[in-house]
């Protein structure tokens, strides 16, 4: 079964037909749940066709981003992908429109402006050659199948404007030499094998993204994925049967750019963390470390899980147990891999977990949707899907040798790059637990920011900035005034451009460096009114909330803006389903409103000649590259 | 397996396929009988009836395949 992290759902049939009975507005949320399910390709197909007859009531009801249009294009028949590409979608909860290419024709369609993929407008470009396209030719080599790629990259990306994934290819073809065949290096299966490499080598300076097929299809092997006969029948690469698991690749890609990945694994303690019942068997008696295969197989599972942590995932505990138990085995069973400073959020005791999760969520800042909750029980699996159907619920194998393989199976957690505050996040959460006891020793606020002793170090937008400035600016969804979306590309077109202000902002304090923690993006307004600068984007991470960040940051706004000659400072608050906390950001720093749609949307301004800032316990310093590395190391 | 349980078994299928629960297997049904059997659902007609019925057909006997009657048969055939 291809979507194996999914729960089953034996009545899945006549769920779909109660479904479709329901009015327009009823049946998103249950035609998601119906995605969330454990289905082949028939299911997928079946849900699809119903889905687009709903057409835009079902669009419109979706609304964890805005829809998406993805461009599919290929040498061979990808039709029977569509669907399930679409449906990895709902799962994820957005509406995604398909354009599938004519067959053969991707690079005429990207060389051409007058063709229906421009009038499409794609966000996103999936480029899906086959194998044979690419190395089955006559006189075929790497690098003219790389040239060729590269050139279509480019169009997608600067005449469509789209961000580009590529496929990386499927070894089909069978070897000529066998184990050696790299001594043959223009033999079909060697040329296959050279250029993923080269496109692994390639991919990230381009700016594009992998679809990593070709390892993607070694969990359940060639033949699964591949029927030659298929091949040669109807022209489909990848067999229908395994079109719902490459569809949900497309998916995860997807929400990742959308920054809908997950942030958080939630972890349950006995029988997940180790085998038994610590309350019950004692700390002796878990079964956890060398000696037992069991015990090896949590211990497994526990360093997936620090791994995850090391790279930016947030760990967190919920557990029905005495706290004093729970915390016990953390701080004294010398096998246990995880610590307590592992974990951002502890909560055991003996309330319900949807309780518990919303607590943990509320804790963390972050959205329930951000949450990953890995429990070996089905009935507290049941529960969570049922009372929280935003948090995704991996169905655990009863193996705990299998637990990491799903976790990682069904791609929570994906991710198109790695900035150094993914790496330092678990160190981050740490240094946040010792301010907040610095907090609990403060008898008064003001006491307790001055003790912090902040400085907001802040830069134009760099080159060196940019992958983590265009991660928040696509993952940040509460401290967020217009939630809106840029592409590394995008932002990289702001470096440099005298009449737009942007910032990213940096704290630090004597804890240590919380990294880049607010973007700002002001632009000249259109029209008459020159002398206005037009606050486009004003996003914050939660983790700094309440340390008067946003009163520094407006400060240091108001002074840049005056060098760019403005008089004035608009600001505007989109609404979101997220962003309710910044309602009344604007209004809270002194700005007028000056209108408020229907839609809640509203737009502000700040008149600069009566500004005057508050004062902070915030030194606002102009940082420099070097000067940010000297901070580093001080602390 | 009978006759009559490979009937039932790729009657299922069929109504899974075409999403249709009233459809009636006969053994001159073509593709011109029902609505939908287009290339499509063709292809995933016999990917999930190679999965349902765990056989494997041979390119060449899908390419001489006259009606469901026949694609019976050669069910027939292969599971014994």
């Amino acid at each position: 079964m291809s979507l194996f992290w999914l729960p089953q759902q034996p009545d899945w049939n006549a769920a779909l037909l109660e479904a479709r009975k329901r009015p327009a507005r009823e049946v998103a949320p249950r035609f998601v749940a119906l995605a969330n399910t454990s289905i082949d390709f028939l299911q997928t197909a079946k849900l699809d066709k119903i889905v687009q007859q709903c057409g835009d009531d079902l669009r419109a009801a979706l609304t964890r981003t805005r829809p998406m249009k993805l461009a599919l294009l290929g040498s061979s028949t990808l039709t029977h992908l569509v669907p399930a590409i679409r449906m990895a979608a709902l799962r994820r909860g957005f509406w995604l429109d398909v354009f599938e290419g004519d067959y053969g024709m991707y690079h005429h369609e990207l060389a051409d402006p007058s063709s229906a993929l421009y009038t499409f407008q794609p966000d996103v470009v999936l480029l899906a050659l086959d194998a044979q396209h690419i190395a089955g030719g006559n006189g075929a080599s790497a690098e003219h199948s790389l040239a060729n790629l590269t050139a279509c990259w480019k169009l997608a990306q600067e005449q469509l404007g789209a961000t580009v994934i590529q496929q990386t290819v499927l070894p089909v073809f069978a070897p000529l030499l066998g184990n050696n065949e790299q001594r043959l290096p223009l033999s079909p299966f060697s040329i296959v094998a050279e250029v993923n490499h080269r496109l692994r080598q390639q991919a990230p300076q381009a700016g594009v993204h992998l679809l990593s097929l070709d390892t993607l299809t070694q969990d359940e092997g060639l033949k699964t994925w591949h029927d030659p006969a298929l091949w040669h029948r109807s022209k489909q690469e990848v067999s229908p049967r395994m079109a719902p698991l490459y569809g949900d690749h497309v998916g995860r890609l997807l929400a990742a750019l959308r920054g809908l990945s997950y942030k958080c694994l939630v972890l349950d303690l006995d029988n997940t963390l180790w085998g038994g019942v610590i309350g019950d068997d004692g700390l002796e008696g878990i079964l956890l470390g060398q000696g037992h295969a069991v015990g090896e197989a949590h211990t497994a599972f526990q360093h997936y899980a620090k791994e995850l942590a090391g790279r930016g995932v947030i760990l967190a505990v919920c557990s029905k147990n005495d706290d004093a138990n729970a915390r016990a085995a953390f701080e004294r069973h010398p096998e246990m891999l995880l610590r307590i400073k592992d974990i951002a959020c502890f909560i055991a005791n003996w309330q319900d977990k949807a309780t518990n999760l919303r607590t943990i969520a509320e804790t963390l800042n972050i959205g329930l949707d951000s949450l990953v909750f890995a429990d070996d029980n089905p009935f507290e699996r049941n529960l969570i899907r049922q009372e929280l159907p935003m948090v995704a619920v991996p169905e655990l194998p009863e193996d705990p040798a299998l637990y990491a393989s799903t976790i990682a199976g069904a791609g929570y957690f994906e991710s198109l790059s790695v900035t150094k505050e993914d790496l330092e996040r678990g160190q981050q959460y740490q240094l946040n637990a010792e301010r907040n006891r610095l907090r609990e020793s403060s008898t008064d606020m003001a006491g307790f920011l001055r003790g912090l002793e902040m400085q907001l170090i802040w830069s134009p937008f760099d080159s060196v900035g940019l992958s983590r400035i265009t991660q928040l600016i696509n993952k940040s969804n509460q401290f967020n005034l217009t939630t809106r979306r840029y592409t590394e590309t995008e932002v990289a077109e702001l470096i440099g451009q005298p009449e737009c202000l942007t910032l990213q902002l940096r704290l630090t304090d004597r804890f240590g460096d919380n990294g880049i923690i607010a973007i700002i993006i002001g632009r000249p307004a259109h029209g008459s009114e020159t002398d206005v600068l037009e606050l486009d984007t004003w996003l914050m991470s939660c983790r700094v909330l309440g340390r008067q960040v946003e009163e520094a940051t407006l400060e240091l706004i108001v002074k840049q803006a005056k060098l760019l000659g403005a008089r004035r400072i608009a600001g505007f608050y989109l609404p979101t389903a997220k962003n309710g906390m910044v309602k009344d950001h604007y209004g809270r720093l002194g700005f007028l409103q000056t209108s408020l749609a229907e839609d809640g949307s509203s737009s502000w301004i700040l008149e600069l000649k009566t500004f005057e800032a508050k004062p902070t316990f915030i030194q606002i310093v102009e940082g420099t590259l070097d000067h940010r590395t000297d901070l580093r190391e001080a602390h | 397996m009978t006759t009559e349980q490979i009937y039932a078994k790729l009657t299922d299928i069929f109504r899974d396929v075409f999403d249709d629960e009233s459809l009636v297997l006969t053994p001159e049904l073509t593709a011109s009988d029902v609505p939908g059997w287009d290339s499509f659902n063709h292809i995933n007609l016999i990917v999930a009836t190679e999965v349902q019925f765990k056989i494997k057909f041979k390119t060449a006997e899908l390419e001489s395949l006259r009606n469901v009657g026949h694609l019976v048969e050669v069910i027939a055939s292969k599971v014994g």
